[in-house]
């Protein structure tokens, strides 16, 4: 019963979470060509770097997780640590 | 009707809703927030209510541009709270409610100090039966710490007001400014008022009690919690001290700290508590830069955080409700049955990361722009950081983890009617806000002459997002994203719950080690001295007890009592 009466979801299959992927990868490259294109005003000399935001947000986001996860052996406990 | 205060009509709502039942009540608590801002928008823009207290004047309603605001916001965000919550069946969470968003409105619309103490301190009261409606022995033991910290801000708030009052002969609230702790009572008085305002406003180390208490209360408690004390204090913030230059750095400590925390969390709600004290920080840092764009865009932050955070809260709420579950580790999955809740929670996942056309993009980028106008260079960058950072753990870890990840085989209901309807009304407004933003604009305290849709804008942002998504999706095939865990990660806290106990008990084991010693030299003196060492700070002695929190608060509470009741006098 639990079997066949089981919704399907659209995003179990590998082959629709590979075309979320592709979608995501397309984004990335038409955000990177546009900015060649698009004058911007810059405030801040990094800024005007062609593909500044793209890099500077995935670097972030590369170090926030890596840094996040050593925390995690300093700082992480057993659920029940307080209650001890 | 026209001039009565804000909050009287939450209070009255509050005690009719004590009395009634079902539909009644239902109908008292959706009617109070309409009728309420009915009220707002007939206030006359002179002062009124003014009470005499002694040689002071108290001002229960001061209409402006700012309180405004945060008057239609509390209205807001009270009427999303109570839809949300309607299927409760909880006297004491309705009531409990209506009295903490009266008082939020008490607070903001408060011309004086000893009103905003008042206030203040019913927040506090009121908001801790949200958190022991839960039920379990961890809520009651968190609301406690949380009750003692928020009655402590009030405490230090009423300091502050009676020192400024002597220094000043004024109790009014208005801009108060950081001065030099030396420069005398006046340096002294601003320095405390801010320290009060700072501990609801989650500073850094003064923070926990938010990350503690907010995820201990029920599903629907914490989306009020979450729309009120925070904002109340961003309020007050802005009300006294704008452009305080601490602020801007505070802020931005404020907006990158917690992200860290949020990434390794596993509880979600936990997760979305560390992420409002990233969006606090973004507010923080607007009203430490000053400017009339700064202060703009922190003040519309604050209104966009509390509809997209509150249909954060609101999303989590309902998965808590349905499965029983909260964590990461726990979830996956869920889009299959509840994909309305799904699609709710992107949108407030979506604001929150300030996607283009959702309400984070027009106000989080004010704030932004006015930090390097005023060449704040690496504040910018660090609340660039903290823009990706807040994507990555808010804007995809909680969609991501709740809805689908890994199947978690758990095929709960599709939220309840009156859930849905709740996070459908907040989803609409983040989107109305982000697509059209010159109504929130128009009320801002400032003039507005900012263009959030330029092509320049709507490239960077989408830049910034699109490339941290690319990030995630990196790091989660590639096997380098942290796995949900079981467990909890110590922060501030730790120093309140394990560090001063333990030194409390190192004394008392040092007593005994002393005493062991004195008695094996049988000296008479030294035996006594121990037996009095050992009685006091042995095992079961007066300094090795646990005192429960709960007593500490009760004394709290009842010195605040006769501190009111002095006050009314």
């Amino acid at each position: 019963m639990a079997e066949d009466s089981d919704i399907k979801g659209r995003f179990d299959s590998a082959e629709s979470r590979r075309s979320v992927r592709k979608a995501l990868y397309v984004l990335c490259a038409l955000v990177l060509i546009a900015d060649l294109f698009v004058r911007r005003h810059v405030d801040h000399p990094w800024e005007a770097l062609p593909g500044f935001y793209a890099l500077y947000g995935f670097v972030a986001c590369v170090i926030l997780v890596l840094v996040a996860k050593e925390l995690r052996k300093v700082l992480m406990r057993a659920e029940d640590y307080y209650d001890g | 009707m026209g001039d009565t205060a804000p909050f009287l009509i939450f209070y009255i709502a509050a005690a009719l809703a004590g009395v009634t039942r079902g539909h009644l009540r239902a109908a008292i608590l959706l009617a109070a927030p309409v009728i309420g801002a009915v009220n707002l928008s007939l206030l006359p823009d002179a002062p009124g209510m003014p009470v005499a207290l002694m040689d002071f004047t108290l001002e229960l309603l001061r209409v402006d541009r700012l309180s405004l605001l945060f008057g239609y916001l509390f209205h807001l965000a009270a009427f999303l709270g109570i839809v949300f919550s309607l299927h409760v069946r909880d006297t004491t969470q309705h009531v409990a409610g209506m009295i903490y968003a009266g008082s939020a409105l008490g607070a903001v619309f408060a011309g004086d100090l000893i009103t905003l103490f008042v206030f203040w301190e019913l927040l506090a009261i009121s908001s801790v039966f949200l958190i022991l409606a839960r039920g379990t022995g961890r809520a009651y033991r968190a609301s406690m710490r949380y009750l003692a910290i928020q009655v402590l801000s009030g405490v230090i708030l009423l300091a502050g007001a009676v020192v400024h009052a002597r220094a000043t002969g004024s109790i009014a609230f208005g801009y108060i400014g950081l001065k030099p702790l030396g420069s005398g009572a006046e340096g002294l008085a601003s320095w405390l008022i801010l320290a009060a305002i700072g501990i609801k406003c989650c500073f850094p180390f003064l923070h926990n009690w938010l990350t503690d208490a907010y995820p201990e209360a029920t599903p629907t408690g914490t989306v009020f919690l979450s729309a009120f004390t925070t904002k109340v204090a961003v309020y007050a913030l802005a009300r006294a001290f704008p452009g305080t230059e601490l602020l801007v750095y505070v802020g931005a400590v404020m907006a990158m700290f917690p992200i860290f925390f949020a990434v390794i969390e596993n509880d979600l709600r936990r997760v979305l508590a560390y992420s409002l004290i990233n969006q606090v920080g973004f507010m923080v840092c607007g009203i430490g830069i000053g400017t009339a764009l700064a202060v703009n865009g922190a003040v519309s932050h604050a209104f966009n955080d509390v509809v997209f955070k509150g249909l954060l809260f609101m999303s989590m709420g309902a998965v808590l409700y349905r499965t029983g579950r909260i964590n990461g580790s726990d979830l996956g999955g869920l889009y299959k049955s509840m994909p309305l809740t799904t699609t709710f929670c992107i949108v407030g996942a979506a604001s929150i990361s300030a996607f283009p056309l959702f309400s984070g993009f027009v106000s989080k980028s004010m704030v932004m722009v006015a930090a390097l106008e005023e060449h704040h260079s690496l504040v910018w960058l660090a609340l660039l950081f903290a823009s990706a950072g807040v994507f990555h753990h808010a804007g995809i870890k909680i969609p991501y983890f709740a809805f689908f990840a890994h199947d978690s085989g758990m095929r709960p209901k599709e939220a309840p009617l009156n859930m849905l309807v709740a996070m459908g009304l907040a989803a609409a407004i983040c989107i109305f806000n982000g697509s059209y933003p010159w109504l929130l604009y128009g009320m801002l305290p400032f003039p507005v002459n900012y263009e959030p849709y330029t092509a320049a804008h709507v490239l960077t942002q989408s830049q910034l997002l699109f490339f941290s998504a690319l990030a995630f999706a990196w790091l989660q095939l590639s096997g380098l994203y942290p796995p949900e865990l079981r467990g909890i990660n110590i922060d501030a806290e730790w120093v309140y719950r394990r560090l001063l106990p333990r030194c409390v008990r190192g004394v008392a084991a040092a007593g005994i080690r002393l005493a062991t010693a004195a008695a094996r030299k049988g000296h008479a003196g030294m035996l006594w001295m121990s037996g009095w060492v050992a009685h006091h700070g042995g095992p079961q002695g007066t300094l090795a007890r646990t005192r429960p929190t709960g007593s500490m608060a009760l004394w709290m509470t009842a010195l605040l009592a006769l501190f009111m009741l002095l006050s009314f006098l």
